[in-house]
């Protein structure tokens, strides 16, 4: 399950950001998002939840989205591993 | 572009425009296209085109109409409903005499009835509602303003809202979230990874793809040989 969502995460971001090729395949856990990439501005992250809720069949409810959700790729990997096994 | 008589969902007609490709000589359009919704259909009309100008090279006459509200359209977007869209393209597939539609993403939603067709990658009435509340919420949340979906919907069923910059009516918040494409035994659904990349409606700047254009309007123009054929 982790290295299927890991895997899947990485393919949402580099397409709903339009990463470069092997962009994502190089974010740690330590690698900033909101406020790091600039491509990730408020519009960009509707539109990036939105799609982690279909493809990986979650619920991001408004109050899980802070500024901690988006801090780095391990805190929103850590978020979506939770959701997934709780579901 | 060509107008047409658009009607109306308390009887009467408006002009609305639509864009119509074909190839030399076609009578009239074969393939009607029902474009995404929102600020996707911004984001997919040059690829919209593209599938068009393929389809048309290959034979295939498509009419792409606008949507009441949308783009061209002189009404106003706070009237229509779901349903307003839906008599909008069963009028436009018999004035241009269509025999089968392709609806791109949320568009599906808008699908004529009776007309077989094709769905490319559909999308849930409430997975877009979601996403524009979540923007709308966010940027409230940047003015230090705190709004909640349910609290936002719960105000737009009754007195209509503005989300994504698109004003839209307390009868369209109260039916949008609760619809899905319906299928049919006549109706396919084309997922996006038949097209071979990303959706690109996702990104912010959408450039273009030809590859995918290519995919989408081969998957197409097989499909409407082989029902010709059957």
């Amino acid at each position: 399950m982790q290295n299927d969502t890991d895997h899947l995460l990485r393919a949402i971001l580099s397409d709903v950001l339009g990463l470069k090729p092997g962009q994502a395949d190089t974010f740690t856990a330590q690698t900033g998002l909101f406020g790091h990439l600039p491509e990730l501005d408020s519009m960009a992250v509707a539109g990036l939840l939105t799609e982690i809720e279909d493809r990986l069949d979650i619920i991001v409810e408004d109050e899980d989205v802070d500024g901690d959700l988006l801090a780095d790729y391990g805190s929103l990997l850590n978020f979506v591993l939770a959701r997934r096994g709780a579901a | 572009m060509t107008q047409w008589p658009c009607p109306l969902p308390g009887g009467g007609m408006a002009d609305e425009w639509a864009l119509v490709e074909k190839p030399e000589g076609a009578p009239s359009a074969r393939l009607l296209i029902v474009p995404a919704l929102f600020d996707e259909a911004n984001k997919l009309r040059r690829f919209t085109i593209e599938v068009m100008r393929r389809l048309a090279a290959s034979g295939i006459a498509c009419v792409l109409p606008d949507l009441p509200g949308f783009n061209e359209s002189i009404l106003p977007l706070a009237a229509q409903t779901p349903g307003d869209w839906q008599i909008a393209m069963e009028g436009a597939a018999r004035h241009f005499g269509c025999s089968h539609v392709l609806t791109i993403r949320g568009g599906a939603l808008a699908s004529p009835r009776e007309v077989p067709g094709w769905h490319y990658a559909p999308v849930a009435g409430a997975s877009q509602m979601r996403q524009m509340l979540r923007a709308r919420i966010l940027a409230a949340r940047e003015a230090g303003r705190s709004e909640t979906q349910d609290s936002l919907l719960e105000h737009g069923r009754t007195h209509g809202l503005e989300l994504a910059g698109y004003r839209l009516g307390a009868d369209f918040i109260a039916e949008f979230g609760g619809m899905v494409a319906q299928g049919g035994p006549d109706v396919q659904v084309i997922t996006q990874d038949l097209l071979g990349g990303p959706g690109l409606w996702l990104r912010p700047e959408p450039g273009e793809d030809s590859g995918q254009a290519d995919a989408l309007a081969a998957v197409i123009a097989v499909g409407l040989a082989q029902r010709e054929a059957a």
